[in-house]
């Protein structure tokens, strides 16, 4: 269907296209000098508030606690030898990755229909409350969110569990566990789903009410209207959402740590555990080794949420 | 004979001014409190307290400001005996972190001059800290403290099942308790044994109530699974957990448990009969420390018997409590008050012991729990 | 505006439209509604619910009862105000940089390089997802000595992770005013750069700017892990670490925060006449 609605229009910013030569591609980097000068500002602060941290996190982690190079750090995470040892990473990788997508996936398809049923309303104080709304939401997160569920679900003392007991729907007797994995998934929709929300809404402008009606007007059900016209143009900004999210709810530590009180075997914890604990002395390289293994597969992730996002401006622009 | 006498006379004067003036210039030379080993090579616990006064403050790590072993009280004391400020930096700290504020710090009047760490992160980093041995040093044991006086134990406690009588209708006095279905979803250790101490130790008492010792922490993490599986553990378990109500049991240091129990009414703890073990806390002076006087009277403050029998207030056992015991300096009113100690006399394991644990833990305790 | 032109370009629009005629049919919609409807309530329940659970444990005593007394004990709390007071300083500190380094960067590139903007967007979206956890380690690994030990630096730490929410908020708020004509007749009119800023550009940016903040202020009140790992004892630093034997003064600090944020970014919203001007 995408290949009906061509794009003939020099884009608004008048700029060519992926397709640019070397030659506008240096031209352009001229103009950046030339133009460029005031932004400086910003990305010197970027630089050395993001950049610099990142390569120094990459070096200590191919460093021993001697200070010499080494690659011991890099076995023990990737646990290439299988032994006992070095399990517990993989083990914190698997969920940590488990739960990154399951935070991601839920409130990606969830918060699409309610970002949906929102954008499709009529009235518009409704929009700007809900707009309102998840923007305030996706803030909440860390301890203070957790503090709130626990005073909320707690097996003993939680006030929503004895509301739930009095009509008999305890949740606790019908094997939910607030402290384990499903609780703290359940405890991070509450920051993610407003955060699909928030992402998710602008796209819905691209998708323009009279190709529905059109579409209905020529024949076609609700189901193929979505499968042929909907989906398509949604699915970059929806995907590349849940990229989003999926990074939010992977690098996520307060939240893990004041609800389960550093007991969840996810990396986060586990490199907390090395960095900041009463136990584990004298294996801070190793720490530092996570913390790379984090940054590389969240890289991944944002890289993809940048092609996506290319994909998407599309209708956008 | 008279001009001899008198000569005599007057160069023995002057010899004993000589030597008196000689002594006071001795006591007045600078005297570099960085590299002194003890009060006495100093010049006696007076010029301590003199310098250390002229120094006027004391930074301190990590202390918690109340709820810890009296040291809220025996901060108050210092500081009203001595008139010394204390400075507690990040009050509610971990171990790792004092470690990482000292070499944060380096050369800034705010760095840290003494520290209270566990005690592999005193041992594993030697280079930081300066020999000093206070004047009771000889009450420490030997297995608590470094030949060179680097590091030396100051309290600890043993591990401790509390209960809240108010929820639990029979407490439970053993490990194997523990696995009675009457306690389901309320027994909890205080939070992740990878990165709280007293987890730690918990897991390891379990371990040795299970047929585990010194050498071997697995049989303890293997009973904490099954418990999980069972459906009675909990995961995190504090002093505010306590008073919730949320872990109603809840294994941690006996001194922290009357700590609970004073706050928490009908709350009980008792040392378990199947096993348990018992750690001490250590204490370090730094070798960069921006107040080297007062770093030292601060030592000595916390191993004089009266030190020591402020922690014993807080139920902790102060690590001269033996000594203390035989000198009669101890305030048998405290004593009285804590729960009875294991019979024989306390051991420690050996600090391979400790690394071989540790590294047991960190690799088998989260599959064994299970997080997911 | 931009959508305009990309629709029109769209081959066959002028078509499509002539087959829309009438409404949708009366079934679709009232199937729509209720599949909306049921949406939304199945959301706005699991966000309040917690929320209003969680209220009613810090405002009952241990017998349940109704009771404000949580607030005084919160007050004689050890630590709790020179938390407080960290907080505070740390959030108007982050505040006035991230605000002092964004506005005029994100002003000049709506202005002269709309094309950066995307660039822009990626880069502020790497704090999100850049652990902080590891940061944290990251940034003293670089930090020299001096400022390393300064509370300062989780301000310039927190200003890192305040862009992506500062971005979206003036974004927002510049593409919602006509900056172009603005800029234009105000130089015209004579004005130099630091008056247009100070006093065109920023009186009409004003709701951008403010929840700009509050969000900021949201994540300085919020934000934990750095925190915690520098060692400098912040509210939520104080509300998970603080060892007091009545949770409901930890959890009642902890709901404060949420619920202060929250009020002033809807007063906010609410009061901002110019926001429905938006395309929506």
């Amino acid at each position: 269907m995408s290949d009906l609605i061509t794009d003939t229009s020099p884009s608004p910013s008048g700029v060519s296209d992926e397709n640019g030569s070397k030659k506008s591609r240096a031209g352009a980097l001229l103009r950046f000098g030339r133009t460029g000068a005031p932004v400086l500002p910003f990305l010197a602060y970027v630089s050395l508030g993001l950049l610099l941290p990142t390569i120094a996190i990459i070096n200590l982690a191919f460093r021993s606690n001697a200070g010499k190079l080494t690659l011991a750090n890099m076995k023990v995470i990737l646990c290439t030898s299988n032994n006992q040892a070095c399990l517990q990473y993989r083990a914190g990788f698997e969920n940590s990755l488990k739960l990154a997508l399951v935070t991601s996936i839920v409130p990606g398809i969830l918060g699409t229909f309610v970002a949906y049923a929102i954008a499709t309303s009529k009235h518009e104080l409704f929009k700007r409350l809900t707009a309102a709304c998840s923007g305030v939401l996706a803030q909440f997160g860390g301890v203070n969110l957790a503090f709130m569920f626990i005073a909320a679900f707690s097996a003993v003392g939680g006030v929503a569990t004895h509301w739930l007991a009095d009509i008999g729907l305890n949740p606790w007797n019908h094997g939910f566990n607030l402290y384990k994995f499903w609780g703290v998934a359940f405890v991070y929709m509450y920051f993610q789903l407003p955060l699909m929300i928030l992402i998710i809404t602008p796209a819905f402008a691209g998708l323009k009410e009279s190709w529905r009606e059109a579409a209905e007007g020529l024949g076609a059900s609700t189901w193929r209207y979505w499968r042929h016209v909907g989906l398509p143009v949604l699915a970059p900004a929806v995907l590349g959402s849940m990229l989003l999210l999926f990074g939010s709810g992977f690098s996520a530590y307060a939240t893990a740590e004041a609800l389960t009180a550093g007991t969840i075997a996810i990396t986060p914890i586990q490199i907390g555990a090395i960095l900041n604990g009463n136990v584990l002395s004298g294996e801070a390289n190793l720490g530092y080794a996570l913390g790379f293994a984090m940054i590389v597969i969240l890289l991944i992730s944002v890289i993809g949420y940048a092609l996506l996002r290319r994909r998407t401006s599309r209708w956008l622009r | 004979m008279k001009v001899a006498v008198a000569a005599g006379l007057v160069s023995t004067m002057l010899a004993g001014v000589s030597l008196v003036s000689g002594g006071a210039n001795a006591a007045t030379k600078k005297v570099n409190w960085a590299t002194v080993t003890s009060a006495q090579a100093g010049g006696g616990m007076t010029a301590l307290v003199k310098a250390a006064k002229k120094e006027g403050h004391v930074n301190v790590i990590t202390i918690p400001l109340a709820g810890w072993a009296n040291y809220g009280l025996i901060m108050k004391d210092f500081t009203a005996k001595y008139g010394i400020h204390i400075n507690d930096a990040n009050p509610n700290g971990s171990s790792a972190q004092e470690i990482t504020a000292i070499q944060q710090d380096k050369g800034r009047a705010d760095a840290p001059d003494v520290v209270d760490v566990g005690t592999s992160y005193a041992t594993e980093n030697m280079g930081l800290w300066a020999p000093y041995k206070v004047a009771t040093w000889s009450l420490i044991p030997a297995a608590s403290k470094d030949p060179n006086g680097r590091w030396f134990d100051d309290y600890g406690g043993y591990v401790a099942i509390g209960c809240d009588t108010k929820i639990v209708t029979t407490c439970p006095t053993s490990f194997a308790d523990l696995t009675n279905p009457a306690y389901k979803n309320e027994v909890a250790i205080n939070n992740d044994p990878t990165s709280a101490s007293a987890a730690f130790y918990a897991v390891w008492a379990a371990s040795i109530a299970n047929g585990g010792s010194y050498s071997d922490i697995q049989p303890g993490i293997t009973f904490f699974a099954n418990l999980n599986k069972i459906g009675n553990f909990v995961p995190g378990g504090t002093a505010a957990t306590a008073a919730a109500g949320t872990t109603p049991i809840l294994i941690w240091w006996d001194y922290l448990q009357n700590g609970v129990a004073s706050s928490v009414p009908g709350w009980k703890s008792v040392i378990p009969s199947d096993g348990t073990i018992a750690a001490y806390y250590t204490q370090a002076i730094t070798k960069d420390a921006p107040d080297p006087a007062a770093a030292r009277l601060w030592e000595e403050f916390l191993y004089s018997s009266l030190g020591q029998n402020l922690f014993l207030q807080g139920y902790a056992r102060p690590i001269e409590l033996p000594g203390m015991i035989a000198n009669k300096t101890v305030n048998q009113g405290f004593l009285a008050k804590l729960p009875a100690a294991p019979k024989g006399a306390v051991t420690f394991p050996t600090m391979t012991q400790v690394n071989t644990a540790k590294a047991t833990i960190a690799s088998n305790w989260a599959s064994a729990i299970s997080g997911s | 505006m931009a959508s305009l032109e990309l629709g029109q370009a769209i081959q066959g629009e002028a078509l499509m439209d002539s087959y829309s005629r009438g409404n949708p049919s009366a079934r679709r919609i009232k199937r729509v509604r209720w599949g909306r409807g049921t949406a939304l309530f199945l959301a706005a329940l699991y966000f309040i619910v917690p929320f209003y659970a969680a209220m009613q444990f810090c405002l009952q005593d241990v017998n349940g009862h109704f009771t404000l007394q949580t607030f005084t004990q919160i007050a004689q709390a050890p630590g709790f105000y020179s938390a407080l007071w960290l907080s505070t300083q740390l959030a108007v500190a982050t505040m006035a940089i991230v605000l002092i380094l964004m506005v005029p960067t994100m002003i000049y590139v709506h202005l002269r390089m709309p094309r950066f903007r995307r660039v822009m967007e990626v880069i502020t979206i790497l704090p999100i997802v850049i652990p902080p956890i590891v940061l944290i380690v990251g940034v003293d690994g670089v930090t020299p000595l001096w400022l390393k030990s300064s509370q300062w630096l989780l301000a310039l730490i927190y200003v890192v992770l305040a862009m992506p929410y500062v971005y979206r908020s003036l974004d927002a708020g510049l593409g919602a005013i006509d900056l172009k004509t603005l800029v234009e007749a105000a130089r015209s009119l004579g004005s130099g750069w630091v008056s247009i800023i100070w006093r065109v550009l920023i009186p009409n940016l004003r709701s951008a700017l403010l929840s700009a903040s509050v969000l900021t202020l949201a994540l300085v009140f919020g934000e934990f892990t750095i925190a915690s790992l520098d060692g400098w004892t912040t509210i939520p630093v104080w509300i998970y670490l603080t060892p007091t034997t009545n949770p409901r003064i930890n959890t009642l600090v902890a709901m404060m925060a949420l619920l202060g944020t929250a009020l002033v970014l809807m007063l906010i919203v609410s009061f901002d006449r110019k926001s429905h001007l938006r395309r929506s």
